[in-house]
């Protein structure tokens, strides 16, 4: 067991899946020579050689259809896009090919693709470096929408996002890349996608989360622990396919509920995942639903940048106006 | 205007067969020669202030260097060092119909069209008087007064974006320029080769100028494009390219005035390949492992744009150093009032999150 940090789980990870199989390859701007502008591929060229960890030129279209193409024809690409703010233009490769090859070859071809991408905020980089684009992802169909909180999280959910049979959409929260801090234990063990993890027990109100909304989901629980309020804190982790039996259920026991994240309010997926628990939970709610977003606005500088994110503390308020709601 | 200039007020592109005829057929190819001599008859005045103009860059950006280091400066910061002689040499052959758009190795665009060295720092400090109010930071920087339509973070978003302005300087028939800067790395985008076709089936009056530094962020021209003679890129769609040293401000005038004149005369678009090297990373967080130090120190020592003009200007009795060391002082106390305001200039009110999104929600 090594303590590592996030990146460095990814590194790990990534190192291990291009072990054990010889179809996973490794593609991307600065992936190579660099190791990737987060370290993210560091050493991996190295290793495994030109052939399989390739420095692509700036052209992120054809990197994900360059995937799609080696994905139909058995092989494991690991895309990397680096940042979120530069994967608009793969959009139309992942909805128009790689999300419906399989639907559209009836199965007789599949795309096994992870694209990864450093997500979010909080590294004080104005937009284009700050973004959340995960409602867009998960809004497709045939598409894995993964996003880790914690280096072992960040592991085993990139393994089997690379094992997986159809594509990923993989987004790492830049903030936690060197931030987050954890044990991992590289045996190639892998999470299972589509489950949501109940990090903290509780029986008051239910904090739901991803990505580095987790941590400051996790920080909210222990400021309301002190008021004597039990937050459960759920990690979403995988947002398509949703594990809306693991809310569902916590719901039913606290019948409050929190959801945060990064993205704009508007068509975030906090959204989904509300309708859920109203389509599903409706009776046990004793207070409304609260969701605690990032505002309809490009983000803005640095020193507008706190406002701009939910953190702890915006998390607690709104679990206190749960609890306070009559 | 020129036969094939546009007709105003046509709501459609203009028609291509009315103006097939080959874009100086001379120019194809073969007039694709490498590095023209630079033949700018500069006077010394002319010299001296791209000098100073080169300089004011230079110190601006190294000012940028430090206040980045010192965590007055946020988000990602790109450094336009080495590059000088490309923008200055570039903008003096414009007038002031003439308008700029580049990526986000902007700063240097920027002094050298005019914007005010104090808000393009206030820019970047992230304060009220920057040129976004304290919102675009380094990459995102407008000045509709100067022409000049920014500052775009996205590798290759120049060239679509640039190429729709040309097109409204000539559906409005005047005898407006666009120029339109992008690196090498850029030059391998899809959007790039989409907006050359149509800049030359429409004759658009741009000048699509790649800054070749040689690097696209940490990957070398070699490794990344199949082809490195990055002028010859619009040939197959019949655009004229020509390749320069750009380190030499006086070549790059030289091509810039050709530029100019061909697009001003309703030929279409232009291709200028500027050989340039940055000094310093790709951004402020890129310790640019992927280039030995030597590499750096040899093109510094031996190709600096500024040194190149310093000593012409010296050797050639243009000027002595007295006078150099008057425009040394006089960048210092620019960039040092700059600096000074970019930190007094106060932060945007809170309330500025929620404007311009749309005019009104």
């Amino acid at each position: 067991m090594t303590e590592v940090n996030l990146v460095q789980a990814v590194n790990l990870a990534l190192a291990r899946a291009m072990e054990e199989d010889d179809h996973v390859l490794v593609l991307g701007e600065d992936v190579g020579i660099d190791g990737g502008v987060f370290r993210a591929t560091d050493g991996l060229l190295r290793r495994f050689g030109a052939e399989r960890v390739l420095d692509t030129p700036l052209a992120e279209g054809a990197i994900a259809g360059l995937s799609v193409g080696l994905g139909a024809q058995g092989f494991r690409p690991v895309a990397e896009i680096q940042f979120t703010g530069f994967i608009y233009p793969i959009i139309d490769q992942l909805a128009s090919h790689a999300a419906r090859l399989r639907n559209r070859t009836r199965g007789r071809l599949t795309c096994p693709m992870v694209v990864r991408s450093p997500c979010g905020g909080g590294i004080r980089a104005v937009e284009h470096h700050s973004e959340s684009p995960e409602a867009m992802f998960a809004h497709i169909p045939g598409l894995r929408v993964v996003i880790p909180s914690s280096p072992r999280r960040a592991y085993g959910l990139l393994l089997a996002a690379i094992r997986d049979p159809d594509p990923v959409v993989f987004l790492e929260p830049t903030r936690l890349y060197r931030a987050a801090r954890g044990d991992v234990v590289d045996d190639g063990a892998a999470d299972i996608l589509g489950r949501c993890f109940v990090l903290r027990e509780g029986g008051d109100v239910t904090l739901i989360a991803w990505g580095a909304m987790v941590v400051e989901a996790l920080a909210a629980a222990t400021a309301l622990e002190a008021e004597g309020v039990g937050a459960e804190v759920i990690d979403v982790a995988t947002l398509k396919p949703l594990d809306t039996e693991t809310i569902v259920a916590s719901i039913g026991k606290t019948g409050r509920c929190v959801i945060a994240h990064e993205a704009p309010l508007t068509g975030g997926f906090g959204g989904e995942i509300a309708g859920r628990i109203a389509e599903q939970a409706l009776f046990s709610l004793l207070a409304p639903i609260e969701r605690i977003a990032g505002y309809d606005t490009v983000i803005p500088l640095p020193r507008l940048e706190q406002l701009y994110f939910p953190d702890a503390s915006r998390i607690a308020d709104a679990a206190r106006r749960a609890m306070a709601y009559r | 205007m020129a036969k094939s200039a546009p007709r105003a007020k046509s709501t459609t592109p203009p028609k291509t067969k009315s103006q097939a005829k080959p874009p100086g057929k001379a120019l194809k190819s073969k007039t694709a020669a490498k590095v023209p001599a630079p033949t700018a008859v500069a006077t010394s005045d002319r010299i001296l202030r791209y000098y100073r103009d080169m300089l004011l860059i230079r110190r601006f950006e190294e000012r940028v260097g430090q206040m980045y280091g010192m965590g007055l400066i946020g988000g990602f910061c790109h450094l336009y060092i080495g590059q000088e002689a490309v923008v200055v040499g570039l903008q003096a052959a414009l007038g002031p119909e003439d308008q700029v758009i580049t990526g986000y190795r902007d700063h240097g665009h920027m002094l050298a069209i005019g914007m005010e060295p104090k808000r393009v720092m206030a820019e970047l400090t992230g304060r009220r008087d920057g040129y976004s109010k304290g919102k675009g930071g380094s990459m995102h920087m407008f000045s509709r007064a100067e022409r000049f339509f920014g500052g775009h973070g996205i590798v290759g978003a120049p060239v679509p974006l640039g190429t729709g302005l040309a097109f409204a300087q000539r559906y409005q028939a005047g005898r407006g320029v666009t120029v339109c800067y992008f690196g090498d790395g850029a030059s391998n985008q899809g959007q790039v080769y989409e907006s050359f076709n149509m800049a030359e089936l429409w004759k658009l009056p741009i000048i699509y100028v790649i800054e070749n530094n040689q690097y696209a962020m940490g990957t070398s021209v070699k490794r990344a494009s199949a082809t490195v003679d990055l002028y010859r890129r619009g040939e197959s769609f019949a655009i004229p390219g020509r390749q320069v040293d750009g380190m030499d401000v006086l070549a790059v005038r030289a091509a810039a005035d050709e530029a100019v004149e061909w697009c001003r005369s309703g030929k279409g678009p232009m291709i200028l390949e500027m050989k340039t090297y940055r000094y310093r990373g790709h951004s402020m967080s890129d310790p640019a492992k992927y280039r030995s130090r030597e590499e750096v120190n040899k093109v510094r020592t031996e190709h600096d744009p500024i040194d190149q003009v310093r000593n012409r200007l010296l050797e050639g009795k243009l000027a002595d150093e007295a006078r150099l060391k008057a425009i040394d002082n006089e960048i210092r106390e620019i960039v040092i009032a700059a600096a000074e305001f970019a930190q007094e200039s106060p932060e945007p009110d809170v309330a500025e999150l929620w404007t311009d999104v749309l005019e009104a929600i």
